[in-house]
This record gives structure tokens, C-alpha cells and sequence, in this order.
């Protein structure tokens, strides 16, 4: 392996770790307030998880198509790859978020209530911890979703390992889809067992 | 000149309680006075759990009245109300990502104690229902029996000292020598405590070893309110089911 490609490697392995972190932080910070707050509007439920399941839905060569011509969210390039990885990533954060407050022991919300608790306090001391590890396991998921699908990013200028996979593609040429490919599966892995080992250490019971 | 009266702790005026469509009660009308146990006997169904999460305003009536010292439900500031009656349900519902300790001091807590405070009511509340602290209070829920459990039950509803404790089913799910040593020592707490307390149950031996006072409901119907002794001689044909329970039907088998 010529040392040019070792460097190319690494700038790209960062580009997808960027990719990808920024993504995930931005749907978490969308999900899991939303997840919350649709256990307390159950008649939205319905609509909002029926949007994430169709931005599930839409094959993501065509989704990354679809937002460039978008003003703002689209265009070619990183912003637009992200605002695509995000739509892809929420629907497992925001639906397990959902099932693991949903899944709380009635009695245990009900102990809860009667002992005085307030809404905001029942929220912060008994559901939420009670769901975290139902939580991080939609976080869990969306990562490694989100790591492959952020090979696609490269279709619309977006960068990330992508690039060799394409390129290889195009020149039928095995090692740049390796190189490509092995980091992304390499990085999915690590991600796995990395947040497997969070959520093992941060769930309460 | 005027005699002042001291109005009962609880009090239900013609409530009726509605869920959905379905009226599970309708004109429940009944006082529980200051140091008595009412216990509400009933079959499931009969809309005793309901009455009882009435008085701390878990569920509200959809006519009548449910006061609380004298001032209804619907006037309280419900956290308020909540922090000064002591819960307990069956399987205890205890928070099961909190140590004992935790648990127990939940209340005093909320209610902003100093926390040496809260360690020393914990620490005490732990030593009267017979979980040494040393041993028990960092345990957590799952690491106790169910007997074990329903004691931590108890002594959390106790750990703000409330007037008035509801407690629902408390000792349903125990095997019957654990539920009889927790009876005692209900009874034994409550006497020493001076407390008030409303508990429903569909066990007529509980009813009869721990009310000082029993209302039988049926079908939301208040069929029967009085003492032990009355209760053994009323004629009502719910009261005399419940008669029937106590016979011991296995002697002539054996």
C-alpha cells in the first residue's frame, strides 16, 4: 500500500467520523426531545412516527438525490449529506425513545405520582433513567446505520470513505473499494461494541 | 354558643366515579375518621381501588366530593395533598433504580428535609420494620424478597410522617406466613404511630384483622359500613358471601 493511499485513508476515515458524529449529534438532539415529548401527546404519535418511517423508506441513493435541488437543506456537498443522515437516523432514536418511557412500570409511575413527584421530576428521576438503556440502544443502532449509509454521501460531494468506493466503482478497481469499504466496516464495529459498553455502564438497574 | 366539630379526615359526598364510558361507582357516600382503619372489602371489580386513589386526587370524581381535612380534592394543590398521605400498593411499586435507603427517604426529599435528616428517618423507619440499615439500605429492589419489598412499601408511605396512609392490596401477593407477620406489624406500626388508614383488600380475614371499621362494596355500592361484630351478623347477601369464606370448608373433607 503506497503511502499516498495510507494518508488518503486517514483524511477520509476523519471525514466520516465527522460525517457521521455531526449527523447523530443533530438527530439526537431532535429525537429524543421529540420522543419525550410525544409520551405526553399521544395523538401526535401517529404522524410523527409516520414520518420517520417513511424517511426510512425512501432508498438513500434517491433521498440524497432528492435534497439537492432543496434551497437551504440542499445542494451538493457536506451540509447536505448530514441533513440526509439525519433523517435517516431518527426514526430508531425517536422510536425507542418512545417505547422505553411507554415501557416504564405502570406501578412504578403510578408510586411515582402518588408520592408527590411533579410532572418534571417524575420526567428526570424515574422515566427517563428508566429508559436509558432502551435509549442508547436506538442511539446504538442509528450509528451503525448511519456509518454505512454515510458511504453514500460521497454520491453528492459529501466525502467520507465513500469517495474510494465510488472511485473504485468506476474503475473496477478492488482496492479503493476496500479501502473504502474496510475503515467504514471497521469504524461501524467499533461503534457497536463502544456504545454497547456505554449503555452496559450508564443503565441504572 | 357554637360546638365546634372536628370534621373527618376523609370524607366522600354522593361521588360518583366514571372512567371512560363505564360508571364504576355512583353516590359513595362515607367518612374515615381521624385513628380508625376503614378497610374496603370487595370483590375485584367493585370499584374499591378506584375510591381509594380518589382521596389522593390519582383520580377525581365526576360528581360529588371527596374532601381531605375538610377541603375537597379539586381545592388541593395535589403535590401537596399527595406528600401528606402515605401510599402502598401490592407488589409495592418500589423505584427499582434506587437503593432501599433511596426509596424509603423519597418523600422527606421532595419535601427539601436536611439530609441528615432523611439518613436518620431512613435509618430509624429501616430498624422498626426489621431490615437493619447497615445491611439493607444500599440494596437494591431486586436483591429483596417480596415480603422485604412490601416492609420497604410501608416504611416509604411512613417516611414523611402523613396523618393518613391509603394502601391498596398491600399484602395480596406474599405467601400467607409472610403476609400474616407483616399484618401484625402493619397493626403494631399503626397503633404506635397513630395513624389513619383506608385499606382495600378482597380478603375478608384481613378486613376483619385489621378495620376497626369495614364497608363492603358491590357492583359501586356501598352494601354494608360498620364494626367487626356487626359485620359478622349482617344479613346483607354480599356480606354473607364473605361469611361464607370464613368457614373452614376443609375440615369436612378430611
Amino acid at each position: 500500500m503506497s503511502s499516498a493511499l495510507a494518508g488518503d485513508i486517514l483524511d477520509l476515515t476523519l471525514e466520516h467520523l465527522f460525517l457521521v458524529s455531526v449527523a447523530m449529534g443533530i438527530a439526537a438532539a431532535l429525537a429524543i426531545p421529540a420522543g419525550i415529548l410525544l409520551t405526553r401527546r399521544t395523538f401526535l404519535q401517529r404522524w410523527v412516527l409516520g414520518f420517520a418511517n417513511v424517511m426510512q423508506t425512501v432508498p438513500s441513493l434517491a433521498l440524497f438525490g432528492f435534497l439537492i435541488p432543496l434551497p437551504f437543506l440542499g445542494g451538493i456537498g457536506q451540509h447536505t449529506a448530514i441533513v440526509a443522515l439525519v433523517l435517516y437516523a431518527l426514526l430508531p432514536i425517536l422510536r425507542n425513545t418512545l417505547t422505553g418511557i411507554l415501557s416504564v412500570d405502570p406501578a412504578v409511575r403510578e408510586s411515582a405520582i402518588a408520592m408527590g413527584m411533579t410532572g418534571r421530576q417524575l420526567l428526570w428521576e424515574v422515566e427517563i433513567p428508566l429508559a436509558t438503556r432502551t435509549i442508547l440502544a436506538g442511539l446504538r443502532i442509528a450509528t451503525v446505520t448511519t456509518i454505512g449509509t454515510a458511504t453514500i454521501a460521497a454520491a453528492i460531494g459529501g466525502g467520507g470513505l465513500g469517495v474510494f468506493i465510488f472511485r473504485g466503482l468506476a474503475s473496477v478497481d478492488t482496492t479503493l473499494l476496500l479501502a473504502g469499504a474496510v475503515p467504514a466496516a471497521l469504524i461501524a464495529v467499533a461503534a457497536d461494541r463502544g456504545l454497547e459498553w456505554v449503555e452496559q455502564k450508564l443503565s441504572p438497574v | 354558643m357554637n360546638e365546634r366539630r372536628v370534621s373527618p379526615l376523609v370524607s366522600f359526598r354522593q361521588v360518583s366515579a366514571r372512567i371512560g364510558q363505564k360508571d364504576i361507582f355512583s353516590d359513595l357516600s362515607f367518612d374515615v375518621e381521624a385513628g380508625e382503619t376503614l378497610v374496603l372489602l370487595g370483590r375485584s371489580g367493585s370499584g374499591k381501588t378506584t375510591a381509594l386513589k380518589m382521596v389522593n386526587g390519582l383520580l377525581l370524581p365526576s360528581a360529588g366530593e371527596v374532601s381531605i381535612e375538610g377541603v375537597p380534592t379539586t381545592a388541593w394543590d395535589l403535590i401537596r395533598l399527595r406528600r401528606r398521605i402515605g401510599y402502598v400498593i401490592q407488589d409495592a411499586g418500589l423505584f427499582p433504580h434506587f437503593t432501599v435507603a433511596a426509596n424509603v427517604g423519597l418523600v422527606p426529599r421532595l419535601e427539601g428535609w436536611p439530609l441528615r435528616d432523611i439518613d436518620t428517618r431512613v435509618e430509624d423507619l429501616l430498624t422498626q420494620i426489621g431490615l437493619p440499615p447497615a445491611q439493607f439500605s444500599t440494596r437494591y429492589p431486586r436483591e429483596l424478597s417480596g415480603g422485604q419489598r412490601q416492609r420497604v412499601g410501608v416504611a416509604r408511605a411512613l417516611a414523611a410522617d402523613p396523618p393518613l396512609l391509603l394502601l391498596d392490596e398491600p399484602f395480596g401477593a406474599l405467601d400467607p406466613i409472610t403476609r400474616v407477620e407483616l399484618q401484625q406489624q402493619f397493626l403494631h406500626l399503626r397503633d404506635k404511630l397513630g395513624k389513619t388508614a383506608l385499606l382495600v383488600t378482597h380478603d375478608v380475614r384481613e378486613a376483619l384483622l385489621l378495620g376497626t371499621r369495614i364497608g363492603v362494596l358491590h357492583h359501586g355500592r356501598l352494601v354494608f359500613l360498620g364494626g367487626r361484630a356487626e359485620f359478622l351478623k349482617a344479613h346483607d347477601k354480599e356480606v354473607r358471601s364473605f361469611h361464607t369464606c370464613l368457614e373452614e370448608t376443609w375440615k369436612e373433607t378430611i
